[in-house]
């Protein structure tokens, strides 16, 4: 199956020549397929927020290509227009972005945008506040008048009302609490299934990725370090604790009881530790 | 991107010219403005201009960015450039077509006005690309001590001032996000005629609006919290001294400014 995203020798510099020049990217290429899950972790600062932006041509690369269906996203004016509309990218602290004096127009500013008809805008801003869990009722409120977690859930279903083939969020969760995060992380989970939309996700919460995701980018000091699944990944967790970054709690857990002579294998998600432990006791059981 | 924008930015550094103290700057600031409008011919704007220059390499600032900053006051300085050539009548005509006579005093002076709003606007930039504000407001705040006596709110005016260039740049951090954020939802700023293109500043400006009124509620309640109450009885981390390299400074400055005085009485 031919990618529906590459990203291939990926440059980016920050206010070149000048005292506060960085170089934020360098060399980053991956693939990603259709349907996918991959959760992009790093620590602050490691280039992950700018190589979001690349992919939906935000930010011009320095160097090297953003290919989406192969086509270069900066071939042509029209096509990067359109590439934003194909790649929704949601970013950090979204609900600060709100402006208009409902939620269904705030939803309906990215449709409206894409010159869609009347009727289509509407069925997709129904749906994607659906998918979101906002109900009619508050589609005629203010923005302004909902809480933290719902005004983060309308900014997200603003995104998501473009129906975009790859849905990219930078820390959808953040700052929320467990049932709020939870909410979110299922509801974009719902729009994947729903659209058999690529997903890839931001965040710092390894148990969350752990759980979600089928395939994890590693960004450390403006480069991709690991590509992996998972398991992989959390494979190598000496390497991202040197990163600065942090492993699945229940990872941790299993790999202490081993260093305590426990014969477990690597887990980096509860249903997985579940598993481990029963077949142990019943091994001794049997013993 | 709005990120690039360099003026008024502060360009940290070790340069002599920033360790001078803020208040020195300021003066001389203030010395250079007067010569500058006291010069009115060649050799003067040569001294000023060779002033500024020299503070500039010494400042260690590149010249790129003081360029950079430039360009945003191109269009005021060609409106001034016109303004002055085609408005300005003299004895000297240069060129005559159809209702419109150019003189030559017209273009000298277009010349020497335009090289003295370039000499201002670099000068003043120099001294914010080279003095942090808070720097800045304190040499103020010290300078402008003495209004105190008449009951002028010296200090909060200070603070208000280093309050307003602190958040430059994070507004404009703020301003490019929330741009970015409603161009990733298909939003168009660079095209359609001007009524589209003033409504399509609306996704920024609400957002932005509601974020710099929510910042300066957090700071109020963050300055509350530290027990500020104005400048009362308050006392500084970083005393204002002038050192031998301040006063070396002043001389520098004082004979740029004799030596326009100077030009200008003897006529030359």
């Amino acid at each position: 199956m031919a990618a529906i995203l590459e990203v291939k020798n990926l440059q980016h510099t920050y206010s070149p020549n000048t005292p506060f020049g960085h170089i934020a990217l360098r060399d980053v290429s991956f693939q990603v397929q259709r349907g996918e899950f991959i959760g992009v972790i790093g620590h602050t600062g490691s280039g992950k927020s700018t190589l979001m932006q690349h992919l939906n041509g935000l930010l011009k690369p320095d160097g090297g290509q953003v290919l989406l269906d192969g086509k270069d996203i900066w071939s042509d004016k029209a096509f990067t227009r359109q590439c934003r509309f194909r790649v929704g990218l949601v970013f950090q602290y979204p609900e600060y972005q709100l402006f208009e004096e409902t939620v269904y127009k705030d939803i309906a500013f990215g449709p409206k945008n894409m010159g869609l008809k009347p009727e289509e805008v509407d069925r997709r801003v129904k749906e994607a506040a659906a998918f979101v869990g906002i109900t009619e009722q508050q589609l005629e409120a203010s923005p302004f008048d909902l809480s933290g977690g719902q005004k983060r859930r309308v900014a997200i279903a603003g995104v998501i009302a473009m129906e975009p083939e790859i849905l990219i969020l930078d820390e959808p969760a953040a700052g929320l609490d467990p049932e709020g995060r939870e909410e979110i992380l299922s509801n974009i989970n719902a729009y994947r299934k729903a659209k058999n939309a690529t997903i890839m996700m931001v965040t710092h919460s390894m148990t969350d990725v752990a759980r979600l995701a089928d395939r994890l980018l590693v960004m450390n000091d403006a480069r991709l370090v690991m590509d992996g699944t998972p398991g992989e990944v959390f494979d190598r967790a000496d390497e991202l604790v040197q990163m600065g970054l942090d492993i699945p709690d229940i990872t941790r857990v299993f790999i202490k009881l081993r260093a305590m002579g426990l014969d477990v294998p690597q887990v980096y998600t509860i249903e997985q530790a579940v598993q481990a432990l029963t077949s142990l006791k019943g091994g001794h059981s049997d013993a | 991107m709005l990120k690039d924008i360099t003026m008024g930015q502060y360009f940290p550094g070790n340069s002599p010219v920033h360790r001078m103290d803020p208040r020195t700057k300021l003066l001389l600031l203030v010395g250079y403005i007067v010569a500058l409008f006291t010069a009115e011919n060649l050799l003067s704007y040569l001294v000023v201009f060779a002033f500024l220059a020299i503070t500039i390499a010494i400042s260690t600032i590149p010249l790129k960015s003081i360029v950079s900053g430039m360009k945003p006051l191109v269009m005021i300085l060609v409106f001034t450039g016109i303004l002055n050539i085609f408005f300005t009548t003299g004895e000297k005509i240069a060129v005559r077509f159809w209702v419109i006579t150019i003189y030559w005093e017209g273009i000298v002076r277009a010349a020497f006005m335009m090289a003295r709003i370039l000499l201002l606007i670099t000068g003043t930039f120099l001294l914010t690309y080279t003095t942090s504000p808070i720097a800045l407001t304190d040499g103020l705040e010290s300078l402008l001590g003495p209004m105190k006596k008449l009951r002028m709110p010296v200090h909060e005016l200070a603070m208000m001032m280093c309050i307003a260039l602190r958040f430059i740049p994070t507004l404009i951090e703020e301003t490019d996000r929330i741009m970015s954020a409603q161009k990733a939802r298909g939003a168009d700023f660079e095209s359609g005629n001007l009524i589209q293109r003033v409504k399509a500043l609306v996704p920024i400006l609400v957002p932005l609006f509601i974020s710099a009124f929510r910042r300066a509620d957090e700071l109020a309640v963050a300055m509350e919290c530290r027990c500020y109450h104005g400048g009362d009885g308050r006392t500084k981390m970083k005393l204002l001294r002038y050192h031998l390299l301040d006063f070396k400074a002043f001389a520098a400055g004082v004979f740029m400014i004799g030596a326009v005085v100077a030009l200008r009485i003897l006529g030359l």
